[in-house]
């Protein structure tokens, strides 16, 4: 993932991809120990030792209490991942559209929401599942069903809305599109809200939850697995497809400098519409993911879960594809931790919190360049 | 406003005109005349038929004072988005801070009684601190910052409020908030004739018109004009911009503020769920629909939206339970228009009403004629690529940017037909 819209270095020998894969297992590895003895810490603590104690505990301990903890590290870890892959695909949307228009989609968290909606109709409405489906082959079918169901369903949506609303806006003073996408957003929630009610709606966890790995004391999910692999795979291939392709090669061009790319014969319509659809089908897959890992879906889900990836897509750097997904991990650990330390219901002042830190100290997010004009 | 609304130029009767320029020379006086007027119209008119018909005077009374905080509401918010272009989706935040900061200087639960005037002044001026607080990092950045920023923050007030129970109740709120005490010439305060309220907000909004008219003429005015059409060149031109957009935004959010003081004393409960994103935006609405940028105009949008919301829709639920119509059974397809809940609806009706007011009308329905050139200036920019599409042909093959130009010029065309 070194690869941005913006740039598109294509430059990758192989000294420096086993310089980049040496230096992410090295950082893993550290993390994991760090975490791990901090939990062991924060453990100690909780249990009413004194703080040198702990500190020495923490520092020195290896038997089998100790251990243990190693193995909750890394069953936070995973579940922190899952999260994070499911912000992440939703904060691709919100970049890539940014960097290609300079649009903040406020539209996008809903479409997600309409993706995890769709994937309820898939699973629970038409083939009726309401728990988990312990036959691989049939749960296969289900888990891809859903997803060729909701991704090109909510990447339609998206293009149509663009072609619909934004399109005509392209050449109007910011506010206008800005004012725009809020208002398509309640559109969007608001039909929703009309079919299916203001309630939460449970969505069928066809993901055995009971599908456990064993590890030391604690047990890892095979569903956050699932999750963090699925988005792996997409986006790696929307990676390759922006760096490989004719039409990724012309996403790049076109948001480095629309009237050049226009001028070299690039189709900015298209183009956009692709980003559009490519953003909407990402976020469908998110959708999936969400019913998959919270079983509910209501309609004013798109709201928080866009903010938060709005967060993550600035916290990584706006226009930024790698960014996206580094801030969208990033956002994922924040609440998962939140909420493994008893604080959940301030998971979302957390986030506001580093969404201000980032734009008051380094708007350009962690791996972009400044994009905003600075007055 | 009879009197400001023919302020609007090319009226050639020259009664007209003499009203025009004596209203441009003592706006103020005209201002303050015309809310006299308005607001004897709206003690008499509910007593009236068919405002009568509909519901009792005391409602009515109640109903136009609600309107007043969201006139006070969307007036504050022209001010941030109309005047200085900046886009505050959090403005919600702003009202609660102020109608918290209300509850807590006259309750049981902090058992203070403070007067009600001078808090007016202190829970806009909390209200201000707030956002100087937020507007202060951000507004050194690009608008869609400040968009996104003010969101966030809009979203967590009513949940700080929520989460932090042991200041602020929780859920429930804080409740039994003192009224105000007997003014002279208004009498009392009460739930019951809350005629008192109306006339207080009637007076409360036509010095807050009066204090906004001059504010935009004033040099600061021109200097948001200035930062909002072009803000490097405001720069260029020895403007502060970023002062300049904090003062609005400050503006904006004082503003605000003194609309949730004079909430909390109205409505004696306030409680996280009365400030969601929800009437950030219902205030934008009425701002985007009164039209951008002309303070009478969202003043107008303002009321004529609350009280389509609150008693237009109620009236046609009433209306279409009166008729009584059958289901509809065709097969598959059952319809009851017995089932649908207009007031269901109104949010979708915001947001159609924001998308086709941006798509085709996005000065708003009354709009001021700076604004409206701004807004069309797209068209201006697509004009000339569609008349001479050849032009770029012969540059080399650019099928994408014929096609462009032609889209652009498309759906631009219903604006200049007006």
């Amino acid at each position: 993932m070194t690869v941005t819209v913006s740039t598109g270095s294509s430059s990758s020998s192989l000294a420096r991809g086993l310089r980049v894969t040496g230096m992410a297992v090295a950082a893993v590895l550290v993390y994991l120990i760090v975490l791990w003895r901090c939990l062991l810490l924060a453990g100690e603590l909780t249990a009413g030792n004194s703080l040198a104690g702990a500190l020495f505990s923490a520092l020195t301990r290896y038997d089998e209490v100790g251990n243990a903890f190693l193995a909750q590290a890394l069953q936070q870890t995973v579940n922190a991942l899952s999260i994070g892959s499911i912000y992440a695909l939703i904060a691709l949307g919100y970049t890539m559209v940014y960097g290609i228009i300079e649009l903040i989609n406020f539209a996008h968290g809903d479409i997600f929401m309409i993706g995890a909606f769709l994937s309820v109709v898939f699973t629970g409405g038409i083939f009726g599942q309401h728990e988990g489906v312990h036959n691989i082959p049939f749960l296969a079918f289900l888990l891809l069903g859903a997803l060729l169901f909701a991704m090109p369903l909510v990447g339609l949506i998206n293009v149509t809305i663009e072609r619909l609303v934004y399109r005509p806006l392209r050449h109007a003073p910011r506010l206008a599109p800005l004012i725009t996408a809020i208002g398509v957003s309640f559109i969007l929630q608001n039909i929703v809200l009309i079919i299916a009610g203001s309630g939460d709606r449970t969505a069928a966890q066809v993901f055995p939850l009971d599908w456990q790995i064993p590890f030391g004391g604690a047990s890892i999910s095979v569903l956050s697995i699932f999750i963090f692999a699925l988005s792996l795979g997409l986006m790696l291939a929307l990676q390759n497809f922006i760096r490989r392709s004719r039409m990724g090669r012309a996403m790049r061009a076109t948001a480095q400098d629309q009237s050049a790319a226009s001028l070299m014969g690039v189709d900015l319509n298209q183009t956009i519409a692709l980003t559009f659809l490519l953003g909407g089908m990402l976020a469908g897959a998110a959708g999936v993911a969400w019913g998959l890992r919270f079983g509910f879906v209501k309609f004013d889900l798109g709201f928080n879960s866009g903010l938060k990836a709005f967060t993550a897509a600035v916290l990584g750097g706006i226009g930024n594809i790698s960014g996206a997904v580094l801030g969208g991990f990033i956002i994922g650990f924040i609440e998962n931790f939140a909420s493994a330390l008893g604080y959940s219901r301030w998971s979302e002042f957390l986030v506001f919190m580093v969404l201000t830190f980032v734009l008051v100290f380094k708007p350009s997010g962690i791996l972009g360049q400044l994009t905003g004009d600075r007055a | 406003m009879s009197a400001v609304a023919s302020a609007r130029p090319g009226r050639p009767l020259p009664s007209r005109a003499q009203i025009r320029d004596y209203v441009g020379r003592h706006r103020s006086t005209s201002i303050l005349a015309g809310m006299a007027i308005i607001a004897i119209l709206m003690s008499v008119l509910p007593k009236l038929p068919p405002l009568s018909a509909i519901q009792n005077e005391q409602p009515w009374f109640d109903a136009f004072a609600n309107a007043g905080i969201y006139v006070l509401l969307a007036m504050g918010l022209n001010v941030v988005i109309g005047l200085a272009g900046l886009l505050d989706l959090g403005y919600a935040a702003f009202f609660a801070i102020g109608a918290y900061a209300y509850a807590y200087s006259n309750s049981n639960f902090s058992g203070l009684d403070l007067p009600f005037l001078p808090m007016l002044v202190v829970g806009a001026a909390v209200a201000a601190v707030f956002g100087i607080a937020l507007g202060a990092p951000t507004l050194r950045l690009r608008g869609d910052y400040l968009a996104i920023m003010t969101l966030g923050f809009g979203e967590i007030v009513p949940i700080v409020f929520l989460n932090l129970d042991t200041w602020t109740q929780g859920t429930n709120g804080i409740s039994g908030i003192y009224r105000p005490e007997p003014l002279p010439l208004l009498g009392e305060f009460t739930a019951v004739t809350p005629y008192a309220y109306m006339i207080l907000m009637a007076f409360i909004v036509a010095v807050a018109m009066c204090l906004l008219y001059r504010l935009q003429e004033s040099r600061v005015g021109r200097a948001w004009n200035a930062v909002r059409e072009d803000e490097l060149a405001a720069a260029a031109n020895g403007i502060n911009t970023v002062t300049t957009k904090l003062l609005a935004f400050a503006l904006g959010a004082t503003t605000a503020g003194l609309a949730g003081v004079f909430s909390a004393s109205k409505l004696t409960i306030v409680s996280p769920d009365q400030f969601y994103f929800q009437v950030s935006f219902t205030v934008l609405a009425m701002v985007i629909l009164g039209g951008m940028g002309n303070i009478w105009g969202v003043a107008v949008g303002a009321f004529v939206v609350y009280l389509i919301q609150v008693i237009f829709l109620k009236q046609l639920n009433s209306f279409k339970e009166a008729l009584n119509l059958p289901a509809i059974n065709l097969g598959p397809i059952h319809f009851d228009v017995n089932a649908i809940n207009f007031t269901d609806y109104q949010f979708l009706l915001f947001g159609f009403a924001l998308v086709l007011m941006m798509l085709f009308r996005p000065e708003g329905l009354f709009p001021s004629q700076r604004r409206r050139r701004e807004l069309h200036i797209a068209d201006e920019l697509a004009g000339p690529l569609e008349e001479d599409p050849g032009l770029l042909g012969a540059m080399g093959e650019t099928p994408g940017m014929e096609e462009l130009s032609g889209e652009d010029a498309g759906p631009s065309s219903p604006g200049d037909d007006r």
